[in-house]
């Protein structure tokens, strides 16, 4: 078989003419087919010894094939694409060819998947936004269904991400995805790393540098160390970090690769809280996303028991959940009359300078303590912890032992007037679309919480942003740190706090058990909070590092 | 108005002996403030808090306000604004929200007056009302703007900006109840005191936050607004429409803004990231700050003239926790250090020159330019018109026109079309590329093309002793075919050029002569016409008379003097040279080099002949020794391929590249190559010649060429109905729903190549209107318009 004529190009299908489409899923179709046939007539005639290998290694190939048309059939935007390969797939298996069928519960572990926007019901303004997304990565991913909650933060996402990844910019593309599978590795987020790896190899990386970064060139080895402060503990980075990798002899950054590095790490440490935040499963053409056994009795698969979803825990908590379903409406209503209290007293009773100084102080320090209590070690997967050395260096061993973050005051450092300067000057127009990304998480809202409507929720908005900051360090001069604790339940900022600092320990019951009233989308719409939240902040201490190198 | 002046004159006196000096403050300033006798200046910033008196040689403290053991965040200052009617007064603005009046006058420690904890954000800037005693405003990140009458308890007025943060709030001077605020979202609004309700006027001044602002103290209508996009507008708000009137492009986000006292121009600003240094600039020359403070270690962030009259005292606090007095006149001018002379290529080859006037002057007098002296073109000298600087060199503009047909570099675009780079074996290549390079008339390139051909193809073909044989004879076989030809084109060639251009009736060599200078200074050069004295007597000016000695001097040089025997004798004294030579060609270079040889064709004539004659060492080298390996003569090629990019003639170097590929590849290094390949490109490109410039840079092995048609491959759209940009699809307006482009054959939507008549702007699928128009002159739309494709 000659491989030229085999090799299958899917980028004709990520056009939006339709007949282009089709002549390339009819050429897809004629490959497959072939490779069928061939596969066929060889397990027929007695086989070879010789044989085994070329047929195992074409099986596999086919099997790749097939996975990916069983993810075009669930996922692509366009109808005509979906139903093609959707046949491609039932010839196939009229052929006598094992074909694969996805696994697990749709998009996200933690949400059912009746709620999540179904591909092909969307609307004409989430078509544009799904074809511009499958027209620039070829896929449609799971992040980018659960985040369709919010359309108008999805489209500033996906056009900032399209931007970093594939625009121009000062570092070489198959640099921008391994930088990417780097901080994605360091959570631990084998979604990430997965997706990542794939699309490294598709622009020509080289796969020995997928064996580990002791493999990967001395400037991205360089790289690691402030992957690694920057992820957990952001606080620590001087300039003297920046020096060092700018002034590395042959292997040095230049200042706007630099920028370009710290905005993919930060923007991929954010990711993957958002990944494991709404428990995103696997893509169904990666492993683990699809499965070619016949599905068998017993209801749960591989990847929930490895993710300790057992199905009975699942039943556990809603069971639980059905017995609170009073307290938790009655949580909505003290959370929001809590509010109004804040709005209408807050003239009457000023606390003190120093009460205020402390409420932070506080606050930051008490932030430390909060943690699940099922903190069980958690040995990362094998094929991820060789993309990031020094696993055991994260956010859990600096609150153990009780160290001190300095604070970060926002008024002398701030994204507005001198993190997006500096990002603008050094890595054009990046500045403006992470601004305007930032703007519409931290202002989206629907004046809705739960079941109410016209409820101002900027106050509880700033109050999960400023926690998060507070968890980093950053102080806001103008904030009453004492309405986090009104705001903010105890089992919520175990939810965010998991999220933020150590996002691969979140469970399906820590989803499940804060806001147990609120709907999926506004969860969601918690998640985008976080991972901006988060990422300004690692934002603002890596600027703030550049900045004093630089002066 | 008495007392004024006199302080005017006493700093006009302090001026003399007074000088720019600093002192260290113990924390970051955030802004600062003069006092109106201009005597003391009042230091504010998260932890400090301090009233310091300017004397002649140095600041004094005179007072910390920070008072109190527990440090309160009511003192963490965000903006201290000092009275200019009342000097006991001052006022700052917290970064917890809370402004806070201060009163001198009272006997205890603490000075503080009153507190208003009105806003729930950072107050971002507070400011007194120019001649009313008691009124002071405030705007907050909260989106709110509050008036106070410090006779009150609590806020008079508050003005509401939909909840987006004030960055800045100025009083107006002259208007006694105008005020202007900033908004970080761009906008600038204008408000009347008294109605609280809604603003005057409102409009977008920048892209990004607008972070200051201020009044012109003379000017009634005009506003200086300073943003993040890196920008200082001035607006004449006295229109029905706030106009812009000057625009300066600063290099960074613009923190601050002020109008400089008794210049009506002139404003200071700095900035808020990255540049520490503080500029005047003169609004009417927004390319050059007038003038540059650069004493800051950090960024500045209070800037302040010291008094109201006085324009060259400036006050600065800066992050690196220094208070600076700058005078104007220690400040830099990057006038001064600019290059006056400015030099531009016109579309069709025409040169604009302009430089300070009394450069040109005294040099014209003495020696014209390079350029005009050697060119029939007439010289035209204008004074540009619009200098309004007096004071500063006014400058000269010289342009420079071509003849019309001269200096054409239509060589140049000939043989990029047609030369063939690849696809076809070496040999083929050589030959093709040889024949194009003699129909045009370079027989030097034409010779070298061959050459490469001998060199990296013959070997091994030939037997070695047929070769002497043919050589003398000019008989059978291939390569003796070659080898004829070789000689009949030699001849003049080399001979002509040997001779340095006494052959002045000799139109090839003069075209050869002229085609490698030509290069050299692109097309600046025109050829002069045949027979002409002019090249001839240049060339056998000082310059050439050297290069002539030297050619004397050398034993091997002195037989290729004569013409006549060059072939004869060419056997086996060209032998020796092999290792002669070569110094030769490095010493003439360096010649060339030297900055003293002014004509730059002086320098080309010189290299030819060194050049001919050492590739015709290669060839009878070639003819002794068959089995040398090419590699042997990769040096020698190289070299070639760096002389011809040195001359100018980097079409020829990269050409050569390409088709010899890897055989040179690795000797040049990768660098060069780089540089090669972006000059090439970017000539073509200047001609316009895409295919090839693309064909260029697909055959370019070097990875930062060969990336440049991959970046910026998207191509944006308009609507054609509502003029909007068509984001998500290439042919369907989202806005107006219609589809922007019909074949007007087919009546299909145009999702590809789209073709249409420039008269009626009808068109549509290339193929359809093709094909249409074979058959019909009017266009398919029934407009009656006669098409014509071509």
């Amino acid at each position: 078989m000659a491989e030229g004529e085999n090799e299958v190009r899917w980028d004709g299908l990520c056009s939006r003419d339709s007949t282009t489409r089709e002549t390339a899923l009819e050429n897809i179709r004629q490959i497959i087919l072939r490779k069928t046939e061939y596969l066929r007539s060889v397990k027929e005639t007695p086989c070879r010894p010789s044989d085994g290998l070329s047929n195992a290694v074409s099986l596999d190939g086919l099997n790749k094939l097939l996975a990916h048309l069983l993810m075009l059939s669930k996922r692509c935007p366009f109808k005509d694409v979906r139903e093609k390969s959707e046949f491609i797939l039932k010839s196939v298996q009229e052929l006598g060819i094992r074909i694969p069928r996805t696994l697990g519960h749709g998009p996200s572990r933690f949400i059912p998947e009746k709620e999540i926007l179904q591909v092909g019901s969307e609307d004409t303004q989430m078509h544009a936004l799904f074809a511009d997304s499958f027209a620039a990565l070829g896929r449609l991913d799971n992040i980018t269904l659960v985040m369709v909650f919010h359309p108008q933060y999805l489209e500033s996402f996906l056009k900032t991400q399209h931007y970093l990844l594939q625009m121009d910019g000062p570092l070489p593309l198959h640099f921008r995805h391994y930088i990417g599978i780097m901080a994605a590795a360091r959570h631990q987020c084998s979604y990430l790393v997965n997706l990542h790896v794939n699309d490294f190899l598709h622009v020509g990386g080289d796969p020995k540098w997928l064996n580990g970064l002791e493999n990967a060139p001395q400037k991205l080895q360089n790289l690691g160390e402030l992957n690694k402060v920057l992820a957990h503990r952001p606080w620590l980075i001087t300039k003297e970090h920046i020096e060092g990798l700018l002034k590395a002899e042959e292997h040095s950054w230049s200042l706007a690769e630099l920028v370009h590095a710290v905005v993919l790490l930060t923007h991929y440490h954010s990711l993957a809280s958002f990944t494991f935040g709404c428990g995103i499963s696997p893509e169904i053409h990666c492993d683990g996303g699809h499965t070619f056994r016949p599905p068998s009795v017993s209801n749960y698969c591989i990847c929930d028991i490895t993710n300790g979803n057992h199905s009975v825990d699942e039943m556990q908590v809603n069971s639980a959940g059905n017995v609170s379903v009073s307290d938790s409406f009655f949580e909505v209503e003290a959370l929001m009359e809590k509010m109004r209290q804040l709005q209408e007293c807050r003239d009457e009773e000023e606390a003190s300078q120093e009460e205020m100084a402390s409420r932070f102080e506080i606050e930051k320090r008490e932030s430390m303590f909060v943690f699940s209590s099922d903190d069980e070690e958690v040995t990362p997967a094998r094929d991820v912890s060789r993309h990031f050395e020094d696993t055991s260096y994260g956010y859990k061993d600096f609150s153990r032992h009780g160290m001190h973050v300095p604070t970060f005051r926002v008024q002398d450092y701030c994204w507005e007037d001198h993190g997006y300067s500096l990002v603008n000057r050094l890595y054009p127009d990046v500045g403006q679309l992470i601004d305007e990304k930032f703007h519409i998480a931290y202002n989206l809202t629907y004046n809705t919480m739960a079941m109410h409507k016209d409820v101002d929720t900027s106050m509880l908005r700033r109050a999960i942003w400023n926690y998060i900051h507070c968890m980093f360090g950053i102080r806001y001069d103008d904030y009453d740190y004492g309405e986090i604790n009104q705001l903010l339940d105890r089992s919520f900022k175990v939810y965010i706090k998991t999220v933020v600092c150590t996002p691969e320990k979140v469970t399906k019951r820590m989803y499940d058990s804060f806001w147990r009233q609120f709907k999926h989308s506004e969860k969601v719409h918690v998640n985008l909070l976080l991972i901006e939240a988060r990422m300004q902040a690692e934002l603002l201490y890596a600027l703030r590092a550049i900045t004093r190198y630089m002066t | 108005m008495e007392k004024m002046s006199r302080v005017t004159t006493a700093l006009g006196g302090s001026a003399l002996t007074g000088r720019t000096m600093h002192c260290h403050l113990d924390a970051p300033a955030n802004a600062i403030s003069v006092c109106r006798d201009a005597a003391q200046v009042v230091v504010a910033g998260r932890s400090i808090f301090k009233i310091y008196a300017i004397e002649e040689e140095q600041f004094v403290e005179k007072l910390n306000l920070r008072v109190g053991r527990k440090p309160s965040l009511n003192l963490s200052c965000a903006d201290v604004v000092w009275h200019q009617m009342d000097e006991n007064l001052l006022a700052t603005a917290a970064t917890n929200g809370v402004v806070v009046t201060w009163n001198l006058g009272r006997p205890s420690r603490n000075k503080q007056d009153q507190l208003f904890t009105e806003h729930k954000r950072t107050v971002n800037k507070v400011c007194f009302h120019p001649t009313e005693a008691h009124v002071l405003l405030s705007g907050s990140q909260d989106g709110f703007m509050k008036c106070f009458d410090l006779r009150r308890k609590d806020s008079v007025s508050t003005f509401s900006g939909q909840s987006e943060s004030v960055r800045d709030v100025q009083f107006s001077i002259r208007d006694y109840f105008t005020f202007a605020s900033t908004f970080e979202n761009g906008n600038v609004q204008l408000w009347d005191i008294r109605r609280p309700d809604r603003c005057e006027r409102m409009f977008t001044a920048h892209n990004g936050p607008v972070f200051c602002c201020d009044w012109h103290p003379e000017d009634r209508g005009w506003l200086a607004t300073g943003g993040r996009d890196k920008m200082v507008k001035v607006w004449d708000m006295t229109t029905h429409r706030a106009k812009e009137v000057h625009c300066v492009q600063t290099i960074a986000s613009v923190a601050r803004v002020k109008w400089r006292p008794e210049c009506r121009h002139h404003l200071a600003t700095c900035s808020m990231m990255v540049d520490h240094n503080i500029y005047v600039w003169d609004v009417r020359r927004p390319f050059v700050p007038a003038a540059m403070f650069e004493e800051h270690r950090d960024v500045t962030t209070g800037i302040a003239w010291r008094h109201p009259h006085d324009s060259s005292f400036l006050l600065s606090g800066s992050k690196d926790s220094t208070l600076c007095q700058h005078l104007f006149r220690d400040a830099s001018q990057p006038v001064e250090r600019a290059n006056p002379e400015g030099l531009c290529y016109g579309l069709f080859g025409d040169l604009a020159f302009a430089a300070k006037e009394s450069l040109v002057a005294t040099e014209s007098g003495r020696k014209p330019y390079a350029g005009d002296r050697r060119h029939p073109i007439f010289f035209k000298r204008k004074l540009d018109p619009a200098e309004p600087f007096a004071g500063l060199a006014s400058s000269a503009l010289s342009i420079f026109e071509m003849e019309p047909g001269s200096g054409s570099m239509s060589w140049f675009v000939d043989t990029a079309e047609r030369y063939a780079l690849a696809g076809r074996p070496l040999a083929e290549l050589c030959d093709h590329n040889a024949k194009v390079a003699r129909e045009l008339g370079r027989n030097q390139v034409a010779q070298t093309w061959t050459m490469l051909r001998i060199i990296y193809c013959s070997p091994g073909l030939v037997p070695t002793t047929n070769l002497n044989h043919s050589m003398g004879k000019g008989s059978s076989c291939g390569l003796p075919l070659m080898n004829s030809f070789n000689l009949k084109d030699m001849a003049p060639g080399l001979g002509s050029e040997t001779r340095l251009d006494r052959s002045k009736g000799d139109t090839r060599s003069d075209t050869v002569l002229l085609d490698s200078s030509a290069t050299l200074i692109t097309n600046e050069d025109n050829e002069e016409t045949e027979g002409s004295d002019v090249p001839a007597d240049y060339l056998l000016g000082d310059v050439e008379g050297e290069e002539d000695e030297l050619y004397l001097l050398d034993p091997e040089h002195a037989h290729s003097e004569e013409p006549e025997y060059v072939l004869p004798q060419e056997a086996f004294p060209l032998r020796h040279e092999i290792v002669d030579t070569p110094p030769g060609p490095e010493h003439l270079q360096d010649k060339a080099d030297s900055p003293h040889v002014s004509g730059s064709e002086a320098d080309a004539a010189s290299l030819a002949p060194v050049d001919s004659s050492f590739s015709l060492i290669s060839v009878s080298h070639a003819l002794y020794d068959s089995r040398l390996p090419p590699d042997f003569f990769s040096a020698l090629v190289c070299d070639m391929l760096r002389f011809y990019a040195e001359q100018g003639d980097v079409q020829m170097a990269v050409s050569v590249l390409i088709v010899l590929g890897e055989r040179v590849r690795k000797d040049i290094d990768e660098q060069t190559q780089e540089h090669w390949y972006t000059s090439y490109i970017d000539l073509l490109q200047r001609f316009c010649l895409w295919n090839v410039s693309n064909q260029v840079v697909k055959l370019s092995t070097s990875r930062a060429v060969s990336c440049l048609n991959q970046a910026s491959t998207t191509l944006h759209v308009n609507c054609s109905h509502c003029k909007r940009p068509m984001s998500s699809r290439g042919w369907v307006c989202d806005r107006c729903h219609r589809c922007a482009s019909m074949c007007a054959v087919c009546h299909h939507v145009v999702k590809g190549l789209f073709v249409w008549c420039q008269g009626c702007s009808h068109g549509g699928h290339l193929q359809h209107i093709m094909k249409w128009l074979e058959g019909s002159s009017h266009c398919p739309a029934g407009c009656g318009h006669l098409c014509e494709y071509s």
